[in-house]
């Protein structure tokens, strides 16, 4: 439980777009999202410029295309719908390969195919560069209320012992005798689940009234708030990114 | 149940964005009220407990939105509505952020379905079924697991509310097969959820029920509760 504030995606290194600050990305990556979201879908050239724009931030944060696409994989199920709508789409039929597909729903298929995946690759980009400690200052200084980052910031720290707290029971089951194997573990798992609930919570109170007796006061030190936050260069700097997107989307609504 | 981007079009979600910031704003308000020295680590485990739950989902095919557990109903149970449609907000915030998972621009339509409209209606019964029901333990565990399967299935019928408002391919008539398909799927993970949610909160109940939000009101307090650091700012 000591281990580092990273997460599973976090990519340590230290690229610009590592050092740039969170609350910075956060807001560019927002605007990004919001600019591919608003793209009319015929525009098919915008969103290979979006991509490509991706692929430029990718590439200075240093993190690899195939590292990327395969932990864009969590998009799967909305790929999986994306196939079925030329099937379930009404209005205008085409002859595709042979098959009669709805014409809106194709569209509809490749709207969300595009739109998903530049948002997750989005999200992507923004988890790979920044620790989750880096991502609860950002929302602080974006002004997010108390009580969200309050919730955030617990959250993330009971994340380790929940899954601590899981492990140990795990391990008390089998030395005592018990054998979990995929559907017979169900049973001692459900019986399991409210212990493990309150377990999980006494350890998180005694960290909390441990956080509390060394001054802790509903928000991280202020150490964390002063040290680095975005200078108005940064601000520009990654303002390039929101800004080409916007364009692109911008030219998109006048041309279609 | 989480609604990828593109799935639902630009102004309808700017709509529920809207909606659900207005709604938060509330919570915010008063969920710092409620949140004390017993609440606050509470919140938190809650959430987390949530982000673990969710992590295991699957597709559901002909809707274009995961199936999984919402924990709107234990949050409510154990924390409140106020503070537990913010766990579950702030749940669904981190995901969007940081793992992808239901687009950045679609937020306002996930936490107006699953934090708010799950929330709110698993409170609602709650509030209601503990009144009906006898003070026992199978009382509770009834209304644990009732408030847990039926807000799920509300939760899923405001996809397809908002899927009828502003769904970006028009599914002819189709739509009730989704609803149909939304509420199938969604009454089988409810009876998932149910039972998770009634074992966790009578365990809980039985242990420490000073820790259970929706049994404050049915009992005398006994210590006032020490407001918590930095609760209010």
């Amino acid at each position: 439980m000591g281990a580092g504030h990273g997460h599973v995606l976090y990519r340590e290194s230290d690229s610009p777009v590592h050092r740039l600050p969170p609350e910075v990305k956060i807001v560019a990556m927002v605007v990004f999202t919001i600019a591919v979201v608003a793209t009319p879908r015929e525009a098919f050239w915008a969103f290979g410029a979006y991509a490509v724009l991706v692929a430029v931030v990718a590439a200075l944060a240093r993190v690899g295309p195939r590292w990327l696409l395969s932990r864009a994989l969590i998009e799967l199920p909305f790929v999986l719908f994306a196939v079925a709508l030329p099937f379930l789409g009404s209005g205008d039929r085409i002859e595709v390969l042979g098959l009669r597909l709805s014409e809106d729903g194709l569209h509809g298929a490749w709207n969300i195919l595009a739109k998903g995946t530049l948002g997750v690759l989005a999200s992507l980009l923004l988890a790979a560069t920044t620790t989750t400690r880096d991502l609860i200052v950002g929302l602080d200084r974006l002004h997010c209320p108390q009580v969200l980052t309050q919730i955030a910031t617990f959250m993330l720290r009971y994340l380790d012992v929940l899954v601590g707290e899981a492990r140990r029971m795990r391990v008390a089951r089998i030395s005592r005798g018990d054998d979990p194997r995929f559907l017979w573990q169900l049973r001692g798992f459900a019986a399991g689940i409210g212990a493990l609930f309150l377990r999980a919570f006494e350890r998180g109170e005694r960290v909390y009234l441990a956080m509390l007796s060394r001054g802790y006061t509903g928000r991280m030190p202020a150490v964390w708030q002063g040290e680095g936050a975005a200078s108005a260069g940064q601000w520009l700097v990654a303002a390039t990114v929101p800004v080409v997107a916007a364009s692109i989307a911008a030219t998109a609504v006048v041309l279609s | 149940m989480h609604i990828s981007n593109g799935i639902i079009d630009g102004p309808v979600a700017a709509v529920f964005a809207a909606l659900a910031l207005a709604a938060l704003t509330v919570c915010v308000l008063r969920g710092r009220r409620d949140l004390d020295d017993r609440l606050a680590p509470m919140a938190g485990l809650v959430a987390a407990f949530i982000f673990a739950v969710q992590m295991l989902n699957f597709p559901i095919f002909t809707a274009g939105v995961s199936g999984h557990l919402l924990g709107g109903a234990l949050a409510a149970m154990l924390v409140g509505p106020w503070v537990g449609a913010l766990c579950v907000a702030v749940v669904l915030v981190v995901q969007a952020l940081i793992f992808g998972d239901g687009g950045v621009a679609m937020l306002g339509l996930n936490i107006t379905n699953m934090a708010l409209l799950g929330t709110a209606a698993a409170y609602a019964l709650i509030a209601l079924l503990l009144r009906v029901l006898p003070r026992t333990r199978a009382g509770l565990a009834v209304t644990a697991f009732v408030a847990a399967m039926l807000s799920v299935v509300v939760a899923s019928q405001g996809f397809v509310l908002q899927y009828w408002l502003g769904g970006t391919t028009d599914l002819g008539g189709n739509l009730a097969g989704l609803a149909g398909t939304m509420a199938g799927v969604h009454l089988l993970i409810g009876i998932g959820e149910g039972l998770i949610t009634a074992t966790t909160v009578l365990t809980v109940a039985k242990v420490r029920p000073d820790l259970v939000y929706a049994l404050r009101s049915l009992r005398t307090p006994a210590v006032p509760a020490v407001p918590v650091a930095g609760g209010v700012r």
